[in-house]
């Protein structure tokens, strides 16, 4: 009984919140801008292969990231992701005669992105997923449709003066575990402290405690962080690796991979790949789109 | 422990003695609050509209939270009742009189007990598909909840149906009945009544271990909220990080201790009831009540 | 498997930082458990009312919970600790409260008569349960106290996610280096926790069945 009471009074207070001027994040809620990208009605595909068998269900899904501001982030609201890959993927359907609505989204995080392919429980792949060797491996890379850098992000006034890589060392450096850069920082920066959390969110947290000195990743994923920080972080705007991103896809299915390279090509000729970046990362980071990197048909 | 039986019944000057360290202990209370609001408020966490989020329907955060907890509940309800049923068929097996049948339970009791249920969910998910058995995520993650969970509890109903008088059994075949009538008639319906006290402590266990689907991709309840500080990160940082991580920390504690009052008056009434005057009430045990963590981040990331 | 020895040194630091964050973590529950249980049954009524808040709020809490409000939490009241002390006392915290239930559940089923006895020959509340209560309750919650701190090694794994490197953040950063190997590394992983649990388990198992026998 007295739990409830509790219950109701602070559901009380909340709605007494909710009227004096709700949240900051409230005020600005507004709709993320609709993705505009035009379906293909008729489609044609020889038969049997994979982009006959899509065209045909009507449906696919793709794998993506579900905590990259700008690139794949879940919108609670829709329970659907937003972001530049999201796009990119959503071009790529349209091409096969899939609206946006017909795509399921999975989330694939660093470590399930090759088993997810391989076991065909995705038709593809598109979640800031670096080309490696390594991972030519297990599966085939089309693309890149983007080149990205590692780099850092410090608070606010640089107070620790750190320009680049080399700087890390005796200092506190936090990226998540099981990540690229992470690996990097290990092998070729070892004087650097490393602090590997899960999900970048927790390493903005400690950067804003002062419990770490800096955060290391793609620059594309900090940048989506010093945008939200509010004037708390800064980049420090000195890439110093090429991580060329590219969509992952099945091993062996090179006719769905030229496909995808085809439809890469296209968008950049038609302009909708910098309008995808323009409506996504780009609004984020208030950067112009960059010149799109060419694709690697090896 | 009704009557205290390790000290006197305090006399007067005990409990003035008592009422003083009361009183220092409420004010040390009372001064360590101060200090944590003090803070809180010098950081800037009190602020009124930081809190609101938690209520504003136009940021989707109450719609957020209310359909990963919903998430949740689901989950934990279909684990739940489908751990129970095969639980007790595995309590069954395992009171077998065939060797064979005893054996083959007592490893599968023994294998889930062994391995961490995270590994388990991520075998199902990941590792099946392998053999062409494709799991969605809540099937994946109910499917490794069921799994675990039907273990402990087989040991707990075997527990359970021992700790029923053996005159009860002894009287049934006496009467004429059939292993499996004594069993299903006999034995388990007043087993399961006692056991209910215990079955709903479980619930609490599950519920915190459903946290566990978020390294499937599973909306539960603290994915739900970590996806909220992560969409808010874009516009906002972590102002609103704090309060949401403690709303859903004070839904988990509402919702779980409600369930264990309720464990506690079902308990209570269970015990009244003459027909099932039984020896001692069943309580879960305390390494079972502890769970897998909950949302445990050992995923592969 | 060729890849889990090459990465040897790896599974091994990990697995020292996995027994040392146990220990520690474990150590702390089983003293703060062990004061929590006496303040239950103590005479003073504010003390046991703080001990069940205590316990009621942990055991109602996902571990996950404990560890952000430990780790993200405390800055906010200015109050910052370091990742791994973060983790032992995130992890500790959260098992006293079930150390409390084991023990409590054991100072209940010694038979009363002790506690009688030993009043009635003059001890105090606390020399009753230090001389008499205590050494016998705990006989019989070894069993399941052992139990407890097994799945307190299973749950020391939440540190994974708070920047506490030990054995299944491994998972993530060798399954980066070679995805192909995912299977390897979750068994080497699963291999080096049940070297620490199963003789935990084995222990618990044979001093169950003395205890048995003493009864």
């Amino acid at each position: 009984m007295r739990t409830t009471r509790y219950a109701a009074s602070l559901a009380a207070l909340g709605l007494m919140l909710a009227a004096c001027g709700g949240s900051e994040a409230g005020n600005q809620a507004e709709d993320a801008a609709d993705s505009n990208v035009e379906v293909q009605e008729e489609v044609d595909f020889e038969a049997g292969t994979t982009m006959a068998e899509l065209a045909e269900a009507g449906s696919m899904t793709v794998g993506t990231k579900f905590d990259q501001p700008g690139f794949g982030l879940l919108n609670p609201n829709t329970e659907t992701p937003e972001g530049f890959d999201v796009e990119i993927a959503k071009l790529i359907a349209a091409e096969l005669g899939i609206a946006p609505e017909d795509i399921e989204w999975t989330e694939t995080v660093s470590a399930n992105r090759e088993p997810f392919l391989q076991n065909g429980q995705v038709d593809m792949v598109v979640a800031t997923y670096t080309i490696n060797d390594a991972r030519k491996e297990l599966i085939d890379f089309a693309g890149p449709y983007y080149e990205a850098g590692q780099d850092i992000m410090v608070a606010a006034g640089n107070p620790e003066g750190i320009e680049g890589p080399e700087d890390l060392a005796g200092k506190n450096v936090c990226s998540v575990e099981g990540s690229t850069p992470a690996q990097n920082i290990r092998d070729n920066y070892p004087e650097a402290t490393l602090t590997l959390f899960d999900v970048y969110s927790k390493c903005a947290d400690a950067l804003a405690n002062g419990q770490v000195d800096a955060v290391t990743t793609d620059n594309v994923i900090l940048t989506g962080l010093v945008a939200g920080s509010d004037g708390a972080f800064e980049l420090v705007g000195n890439p110093f690796t090429e991580e060329p991103y590219g969509i992952g896809v099945p091993k062996g299915d090179d006719e769905f991979r030229a496909f995808i390279n085809d439809t890469l090509e296209e968008a950049y000729e038609s302009g909708a790949w910098a309008d995808a970046w323009d409506r996504t990362a780009g609004a984020i980071s208030g950067q112009e789109a960059p010149e799109p990197p060419a694709v690697d048909r090896y | 422990m009704t009557t205290p039986v390790l000290f006197d019944i305090p006399g007067p000057r005990a409990r003035a003695r008592i009422r003083i360290g009361t009183g220092i202990g409420i004010l040390l209370i009372l001064g360590i609050l101060a200090v944590v609001l003090v803070r809180l408020a010098g950081n800037g966490q009190l602020e009124a509209q930081r809190w609101a989020v938690l209520f504003d329907a136009r940021t989707g955060v109450p719609q957020t939270l209310g359909r990963a907890l919903v998430n949740t509940l689901q989950v934990a309800a279909v684990g739940m009742v489908v751990a129970t049923l095969l639980g007790l068929l595995l309590a069954v097996g395992r009171l077998s009189d065939h060797r064979p049948v005893r054996w083959l339970v007592g490893t599968y009791i023994e294998f889930f007990r062994a391995i961490p249920l995270l590994v388990v969910i991520f075998a199902l998910y990941f590792v099946l598909p392998k053999y062409d058995i494709e799991l969605s995520a809540f099937q994946a993650l109910a499917g490794g909840l069921i799994l675990y969970n039907s273990a402990v509890l087989a040991e707990i109903f075997r527990a359970g149906i021992l700790s029923i008088d053996k005159g009860q059994r002894e009287a049934a075949f006496g009467i004429g009945m059939r292993k499996y009538q004594v069993m299903s008639l006999v034995l388990l319906p007043q087993a399961t009544r006692r056991m209910l006290p215990v079955l709903i402590a479980q619930l609490v266990v599950l519920l915190k271990d459903s946290s566990l689907g978020f390294i499937i991709g599973y909306f539960e309840l603290l994915r739900g909220a970590r996806s909220l500080v992560e969409f808010f990160s874009l516009s906002f940082g972590n102002q609103y990080t704090f309060q949401l991580y403690v709303a859903a920390g004070l839904i988990y504690i509402v919702i779980n201790v409600l369930l264990s009052q309720l464990a506690n008056l079902v308990e209570r009434r269970t015990r009244r009831r003459p027909t099932t005057a039984g020896t001692q009430a069943m309580e879960l045990p305390a390494d079972v009540q502890m769970g897998q963590g909950g949302g445990a981040a050992a995923s592969p990331r | 498997m060729q890849f889990l020895a090459d990465n040897f040194d790896l599974l091994w630091d990990a697995f020292l930082t996995t027994l040392s964050l146990s220990l520690l973590a474990g150590l702390l529950a089983l003293v703060l458990g062990t004061l929590l249980a006496a303040a239950r049954v103590s005479p003073i009524p504010p003390l046991r009312g703080l001990a069940s808040f205590y316990v009621e709020t942990f055991r109602n809490t996902p571990l996950t919970v404990v560890f952000f409000f430990l780790i993200f939490g405390l800055p906010q009241i200015d109050f910052i600790l370091g990742f791994y002390t973060g983790a032992v006392l995130s992890l500790g915290l959260y098992t006293a409260a079930f150390v409390c239930e084991a023990v409590r559940s054991g100072i209940n089923s010694v038979s009363t008569g002790q506690a009688e006895a030993s009043r009635a020959i003059g001890l105090t509340f606390g020399q009753s349960l230090r001389e008499v209560v205590l050494p016998q309750a705990f006989r019989t919650v070894v069993p399941p106290l052992g139990n407890v701190f097994i799945a307190m090694v299973k749950n020391s794994s939440i540190a994974a996610g708070f920047a506490t490197s030990e054995l299944s953040s491994l998972l993530p950063r060798l399954v980066n280096a070679d995805a192909g190997q995912l299977t390897a590394v979750l068994l080497g992983v699963v291999i080096a926790y049940m070297i620490i649990t199963l003789p935990l388990a084995f222990g618990v198992h044979r001093l169950e069945r003395r205890v048995a026998i003493l009864r």
